[in-house]
């Protein structure tokens, strides 16, 4: 569940000023966030990861709220709850896919990188498409095959919440098509909330529901 | 730590040309100290070495450093030339055996040291082939001078002409070689032994000829004759090598007591002797010099170090230099892997273990540089030992 009241939010020297009086996604509900650019969207992921920090307001994801957590606590709270999908995807280039998805294990110690994750990265790759691009480094992968393996990176810690900021926004309509279905196939597999940020009005249809930032900021 | 080294590993393997690059560069601004420092000591070492197995050596008045380093090196200019009546003098002193060193020649550019059987117990030289000097125009060579002229017992040697366009100057000699010395690694194993009467015959002090004196001498070679004198003139043919037909020909021309060394090792009964000795030849009427060799090669050494200052300040100003620039690569590298750091940190990954990942491809471009430098090191003091 994420649930979020009274949220204030502003950046150091900047007029811009985000407000959610109240936004709540029930588990394993799949939501759309929408809105225009610069209306707050992924500055509102960043608020639930813990990344950024409110300046007054509730913010709860499952039974933390991250704010009140230290830094550490915040790290934790991310690697143990959420998974997170970029726009521009954010692999390290000069790591080849299976290593971009088993990313999370090299650099958090709290997780154990056993023969049990690798197998799951591999049965994540196999169900998105890319196990016969494995080998390469994120270079030589198409787009679609870039934000497939930044998905199966962040569902590899199997997290209860995804958050994913406008994942099919640099890809074409096949690709975008082939992502969406994977993302809403393995969100319903493992029972995950989905929030997406998107501006393409035509996928909001196939969300459960679609929040539009400009309304619920008003 | 196993993961942080993995990804290093991966990020310096992805960004090959620059790690290389980087290793390289810094590799070339450790060598440069390492190999200049390892060079001093050797250098230090094996002078050092030397001048404490050789306490004392005497020779004409003049440049210490020249003698002392005619005497143990047979290197520099040739001292201002003592007589054997100075070795006899040194002798008849009572406080030293004086081993004297004529070594003012060459054979195919490496030095002839004219000496006496003493000088080879005093250096614990030993013989890996042949035999000992015998005769006159016998020579010994040492290990590095055998394999660099090629040379084993049974072959010839020519000596080289002191001055090519001199010639009314002395011939060059065919030496015998009789025998290989064993390595000993010191400036011995450069040098081509041969006894002091030699080193005279290649002075010209000696000659062997056909006989001129008898009545059945060839008429066409003299230009005088009377009751105590013969002059031969040019067309007389030198010998030119001691052979077992014509060794009896060899006589010398001279005082023997004025036949010149360079210099000479008086070797003191102890250390009182050799106060004494030294003290003996300190007066302002003295015409020879006796030196402590390790004081004069410790002079020369302050020398030597003065210059490594120089070459210290200058390495230390290319390691600020390298470090500058190293301080600029790593700052504008992060700057450019500011979003890989970011997707890290988003991941949840704490920003100690960003910085451990930066630092572990610093240590690890750092060692490399490091190890290549050794290597360079040794391999540079390897081609010097060689050379």
């Amino acid at each position: 569940m994420i649930a979020i009241e009274n949220l204030v939010f502003h950046y150091p020297r900047s007029t811009f000023t985000l407000r959610v009086p109240e936004l709540a996604v029930a588990d394993g509900e799949m939501v759309a966030l929408a809105g225009p650019s610069g209306s707050g969207k992924t500055t509102l992921l960043h608020l639930l990861a813990g990344i950024l920090l409110p300046d007054q307001g509730k913010i709860v994801v499952g039974d933390t709220q991250p704010p009140r957590l230290n830094d550490a606590g915040r790290r934790a709270f991310r690697i143990a709850t959420l998974g997170l999908v970029f726009q521009d995807f954010q692999l390290l280039e000069y790591l080849d896919a299976l290593e971009n998805i088993l990313l999370p294990y090299r650099i958090n110690p709290a997780l154990k990188l056993t023969g049990a994750v690798r197998e799951r990265a591999l049965q994540l790759a196999r169900e998105t498409g890319i196990d016969h691009r494995l080998a390469h480094r994120p270079g030589r992968l198409s787009q679609g095959e870039k934000q497939r393996t930044a998905l199966c990176r962040a569902l590899l810690t199997q997290p209860r919440c995804l958050l994913a900021d406008e994942p099919t926004g640099n890809l074409d309509s096949a690709a975008k098509m082939r992502v969406l279905e994977v993302l809403f196939e393995q969100c319903a597999r493992a029972q995950a909330t989905l929030l997406m940020v998107t501006h393409d009005t035509g996928l909001l249809g196939r969300f459960d529901r679609a929040i539009h930032l400009a309304e619920v900021s008003r | 730590m196993k993961q942080v080294c993995f990804l290093a590993w991966q990020s310096l393997r992805f960004n090959r040309l620059q790690s290389v690059i980087l290793i390289f560069g810094l590799a070339v601004a450790l060598y440069l100290p390492l190999a200049v420092n390892g060079l001093v000591a050797r250098y230090q070492a094996g002078l050092l070495q030397r001048a404490a197995t050789t306490p004392l050596v005497a020779g004409g008045l003049g440049s210490r450093f020249d003698l002392v380093l005619h005497a143990l090196y047979f290197r520099g200019r040739v001292p201002r030339l003592l007589k054997m009546a100075d070795v006899d003098a040194l002798r008849d002193t009572g406080y030293a055996q004086p081993i004297p060193l004529y070594a003012r020649y060459t054979a195919r550019r490496a030095p002839i040291v004219g000496t006496t059987l003493d000088y080879f117990t005093f250096r614990q030289l030993r013989l890996a082939r042949g035999e000992q000097l015998l005769e006159l125009g016998d020579c010994v060579l040492g290990a590095e001078a055998a394999a660099a002229l090629d040379l084993a017992p049974g072959d010839r040697l020519m000596t080289d002409p002191e001055n090519l366009f001199d010639i009314a100057g002395s011939y060059p000699v065919n030496l015998r070689v009789m025998g290989v010395l064993a390595p000993a690694r010191s400036p011995d194993d450069g040098a081509v032994f041969v006894d002091l009467k030699t080193a005279w015959l290649i002075e010209g002090l000696a000659h062997g000829h056909s006989d001129i004196t008898g009545t059945n001498a060839d008429s066409s070679v003299v230009l005088s004759r009377n009751a105590t004198n013969v002059t031969a003139n040019a067309a007389l043919v030198e010998f030119t090598a001691v052979t077992a037909e014509n060794i009896s020909s060899f006589h010398f021309h001279g005082d023997p007591a004025d036949f010149p060394v360079s210099a000479v090792l008086p070797v003191a009964k102890d250390e009182k002797s050799a106060a004494l000795l030294r003290g003996r030849y300190q007066g302002p009427e003295a015409t020879v010099q006796i030196l402590e060799a390790r004081s004069v090669v410790e002079e020369l050494l302050g020398f030597v170090f003065r210059i490594k200052r120089f070459f210290d300040a200058n390495a230390a100003l290319v390691a600020a230099a390298t470090g500058l620039f190293l301080l600029l690569v790593v700052v504008l590298s992060l700057r450019l892997r500011r979003p890989e750091m970011d997707t890290m940190f988003r991941l949840g990954c704490a920003r100690g273990l960003v910085a451990r990942l930066v630092a572990a491809e610093l240590a690890a471009i750092g060692l490399a540089s490091a190890a290549l430098a050794l290597i360079g090191r040794e391999i540079t003091l390897a081609l010097v030992s060689l050379w």
